[in-house]
């Protein structure tokens, strides 16, 4: 199984994406933004964390326009799963391969701590290794996460059944407490939370695990 | 070559003092350069001879400080100390201050404070892994402190989070003295391999100089004086002297810098930070022992009216110097280019040992570094010794004294001991996926080797109040107690880094604080075999006439050899816990006095370092021989509110037997431990011949003490958390 993390100017969490992903059994290589990229033989790419062009403009406004993100596309198009994590889901937002948007938490402050998740659907790719309705510790690490999208968005994105995470003690005011949202081919993830910084043993919850060892499991299958 | 004008006598007369040099250096630098400087020469004669860069009033009593042990690889000197953490592995660590700028521009201040102390750790070839702040605020109702406090942590959270480096750990304390200066301390620690060091000194003749980074502005120009005086009551007048971050730059560079070291092109490397490119480039000539050819028409430049002056006097941040192998320059720029990072060649290293400006042509500046650097002023400044006063114990309260618990209570409500979670929070602890102890969880933060079973423990230290009242007994105790913090985590103390933050030095009183802080924490370092790899001396802290509190921090790095020795300071439900040390009863400097309003200037506790020895080294057996689950230091606010904070991390109770009674409760003796076990039999067996006694048994959701008094946990972990929350409302 192979992934492909992403690495724009400014990103900063490939390395913890990339000890989750090593953990489940996927060999990873870091590929930098600045060039086209090849994802053919890639099962997955992750979009990771960090603070891509220094979160300047917007938070993922300029990654967005980067060539590569044509390819990501392309990949996505071709169902080649996408996970993009906290400033990924930023990306994937602006780049229109997710709807709405992120915008600075309501409190104003980055914010730092584990926050209660509840998986919304286990039918996912991404979460059906959860247990219904499970409510996990995962972290987050960011100024802004705070989830919007119009009214025809949200309404889309309930009746679709696409939220897969919400906040149990919402940490930034996003509406209908979205953590985590797909796509409707659900082969495309984003979601806040660092389910990275929740896997491996050392780390204060291993909650974060099981969406590693879910797209594991679906693609080895 | 033509040179540029020099100056004329009376401009040179009246620009000196203006730029902080005295008459006797005036007078040398006509000695050395045996005319007239250029305006560009007095600038440079001025950042290095600044008390910033120069440290000429410290330097006589720093070089009594015990710096070396078998763990040292380098001592203070080098842009950061480094130290030996066994399988090839090293630590490169510091402290640096941005006192000054933070509290005239506390977001810039603070951001560019914590890039700084960065770019020093990656400078030697080390990847950045955790970074602690200590800081200090002036009294939490004066009129700025909302706003410093704010800005000073946005700052911080602002180029931290984004630069990728966990903030782990640190202080937050409130005292009137820091009104009109607040101390903003950064350390960063990196991770790097033993035979992969980088150092400053330039070499090879004719190889090239790399200018690598931002482009070079007219901000913080001339920022190493203004760090150098006291402030006026015109400290925001001084705003355009602050540095302006770029934490996304400072990534890149940090990135961009340790690829191109990884390459093999490089010869030696140096940041540029306080005095830019003046310091950078003397440093690495004066090292090496050659010379320096700067052609400031390549240096990228952010306005085009720039003067030699400012070009280097400016303290832009993120920028480095590099210098080559000969040759290589096409293949360095490649690697950068993969980073999109601009670099220039401005020129190269020479045989001449002079250091030589070139601008349009012209010839703004030809200084001999060594005489330089050499004459550098050093100051053996008057001083007068505290003669510390009788101690103040427990006996001498005359007053009824308030139920403990209510003091508990009052105390968890004040700035100093409360949660600092609002504070934390803002900062990214988790990010390298390493953090095993976070902000709250124990003594010290410790972060994870990758890839092997070991991990550092790092904290900060300082109790200024003792320092005050004992500037020997205050500097050991700083020592002292980032010792039992390393301990109580499950490390082994390594070596430490200080900022030795202090008022005027001209003042006898204050020169005598800083000789007695120096005095105190070179006797314990010695003492307890825990060296002094790198540091920072922060001076004229002060404003107007009145002094801050001497506050020489601590940072202390020690290893955790075995990840199952880690100790956080959380009880658990059923342990038993047990007090090892002595308690007299020493309130001087205590957080009791100080809530019971009764002003005081008597001897802070005494420190005995056979006791610290003979309790700490028990500690680290007790806690590799698992006798003990979980542990925390005794420190401000004594032995009743360790034990709450024990009680808040899981949020269990405890039922106390008899022990102390009133104010000893919050006497703030030294040498103590709380040790929370599941084993008491055998932790009692092992302390046969020490000073010990149990305290009580975990259980219930109460604090209750042996008279029946008691106190919900959730009640007291209301006033923990909600103190500083509520005060910034």
């Amino acid at each position: 199984m192979q992934a492909a993390i992403l690495s724009f100017p400014g990103s900063n969490r490939e390395q913890d994406a990339e000890y989750a992903l090593a953990h489940v059994g996927f060999s990873c290589q870091i590929v930098p933004s600045h060039s086209a990229a090849d994802f053919s033989g890639v099962d997955v790419i992750v979009l990771p964390g960090g603070f891509s062009y220094g979160d300047y403009l917007r938070s993922g406004a300029i990654a967005a326009k980067l060539p590569i993100m044509h390819d990501v596309r392309r990949a996505a198009k071709a169902g080649r799963y996408v996970l993009g994590i906290c400033n990924g889901f930023q990306i994937l937002t602006e780049s229109r391969l997710l709807p709405g948007a992120l915008r600075m938490n309501t409190g104003q402050l980055f914010v730092c701590r584990s926050v209660k998740l509840n998986v919304a659907r286990n039918d996912s790719a991404f979460s059906h290794l959860y247990q219904p309705n499970a409510n996990l510790d995962i972290p987050v690490a960011h100024h802004n996460g705070n989830y919007f999208a119009d009214p025809d968005t949200l309404e889309q994105l309930e009746a679709e059944e696409r939220v897969i995470f919400r906040y149990g003690d919402n940490p930034n005011g996003s509406m209908h407490d979205i953590a985590g949202i797909r796509n409707s081919a659900d082969n495309v993830l984003g979601m806040m939370p660092h389910p990275e910084n929740a896997a491996l043993a050392h780390h204060q919850s291993q909650d974060g695990l099981k969406l590693f060892a879910s797209l594991a499991a679906r693609i080895g299958s | 070559m033509n040179r540029a004008p020099l100056l004329k006598d009376t401009d040179f007369r009246q620009r000196a003092p203006e730029l902080g040099l005295k008459d006797n250096e005036t007078e040398t630098i006509l000695e050395i350069q045996g005319r007239l400087p250029t305006e560009c020469e007095l600038g440079i004669f001025s950042a290095i001879w600044s008390e910033h860069c120069s440290y000429k009033s410290s330097r006589a009593w720093l070089s009594t400080l015990h710096t070396s042990g078998d763990v040292v690889i380098h001592g203070p000197g080098e842009n950061a100390g480094v130290i030996d953490i066994g399988d090839n592995q090293a630590i490169a660590f510091k402290m640096e201050s941005h006192n000054h700028p933070s509290f005239i521009e506390p977001y810039q201040g603070a951001a560019t404070g914590v890039g700084g102390v960065l770019r020093d750790i990656f400078t030697m070839g080390a990847r950045p892994i955790a970074t602690l702040n200590a800081l200090r605020f002036g009294d939490p109702e004066h009129p700025k402190t909302r706003h410093l406090l704010r800005g000073v942590v946005a700052g911080i959270s602002g180029y931290g989070n984004s630069f990728g480096v966990p903030t782990v750990g640190g202080e937050v304390n409130f005292d009137p003295s820091y009104n009109g200066n607040i101390l903003v301390n950064t350390m960063a620690v990196g991770l790097l391999d033993q035979d992969k060091i980088f150092l400053s000194a330039a070499a090879g003749v004719g190889n090239p100089l790399l200018y690598v980074g931002a482009a070079t502005g007219k901000d913080g120009i001339h920022g190493a004086s203004m760090a150098s005086a006291s402030f006026a009551d015109d400290a925001e007048v001084k705003r355009p002297t602050v540095q302006v971050g770029d934490p996304f730059m400072g990534k890149v560079l940090c990135d961009a810098s340790l690829a191109l070291m990884r390459s093999g092109l490089v010869v030696a490397v140096q940041d540029m930070g306080a005095a830019g490119l003046t310091s950078s480039s003397v440093e690495m000539a004066s090292k090496g022992r050659v010379g320096v050819k700067l052609n400031l028409d390549h240096v990228p430049q952010r306005a085009s009216d720039m003067s030699a002056f400012e070009i280097m006097l400016s303290e832009s941040q993120e920028r480095m110097l590099v210098v080559l192998k000969a040759g290589t320059e096409e293949a360095a720029l490649k690697v950068h280019a993969d980073y999109a990072l601009s670099t220039t060649v401005i020129r190269e290293i020479t045989d001449t040992n002079r250091l030589e400006v070139v601008q349009h042509g012209a010839c703004y500046a030809d200084i001999p570094v060594d005489a330089l650097v050499n004459n550098a002023p050093l100051y053996h400044r008057p001083y007068t010794l505290k003669e510390p006063e009788a101690p103040f114990l427990c006996q001498a309260l005359s007053a009824p004294q308030p139920p403990p618990l209510e003091t508990l209570k009052a105390l968890f409500g004040n700035l100093n001991l409360a949660s600092k979670r609002w504070v934390f929070e803002q900062y990214d602890c988790l990010i390298r996926s390493q953090t095993l102890i976070t902000p709250g969880g124990g003594d010290a933060a410790v972060v994870r080797i990758p890839e092997h079973n070991k991990a550092i423990a790092l904290t900060s230290d300082c109790m200024p109040a003792y320092v005050f009242r004992d500037p020997e007994m205050g500097g050991m105790q700083a020592v002292v107690e980032s010792w039992r913090n390393l301990i109580a985590s499950g490390a082994k103390p390594l070596a430490l880094t200080n900022n030795l933050n202090f008022a005027n030095p001209e003042d006898p009183r204050i020169m005598g604080q800083i000789v007695g802080a120096i005095k105190g924490i070179s006797q314990a370092c010695t003492a307890l075999n825990y060296p002094v790899v790198s540091g920072n001396v922060s001076l004229y802290n002060s404003t107007g006439d009145d002094p801050i509190l001497p506050t020489p921090v601590i940072g202390g790095v020690g290893l955790i050899e075995d990840q199952s020795f880690v100790r956080g300071s959380a009880l658990s439900e059923g342990q038993h816990l047990v007090l090892l040390g002595t308690t007299e009863g020493h309130l001087s400097g205590s957080r009791y006095l100080e809530q019971l309003g009764i002003k005081e200037t008597a001897a802070p506790p005494p420190i005995n370092l056979e006791a610290e020895q003979r309790n700490g080294y028990k500690v680290i057996e007790l806690i590799r021989e698992n006798h003990i689950q979980a542990c925390h230091d005794v420190a401000d606010g004594g032995v009743l509110l360790a034990i709450a904070e024990m009680c808040l991390g899981k949020g269990v109770g405890i039922t106390l037997y008899p022990s102390f009674t009133g104010a000893e409760w919050f006497a703030e003796d030294q040498a103590r431990y709380l040790l929370a076990t599941n084993d008491l039999e055998g932790l009692t067996t092992a302390l046969r011949s020490y000073d010990w006694q149990l305290l009580g048994r975990a259980e219930g959701d109460s604090l209750v003490l042996s008279e029946g008094d008691s106190v919900t946990i959730n009640t007291l972990q209301e006033i923990f958390e909600h103190a500083l929350p509520n005060y910034l409302r």
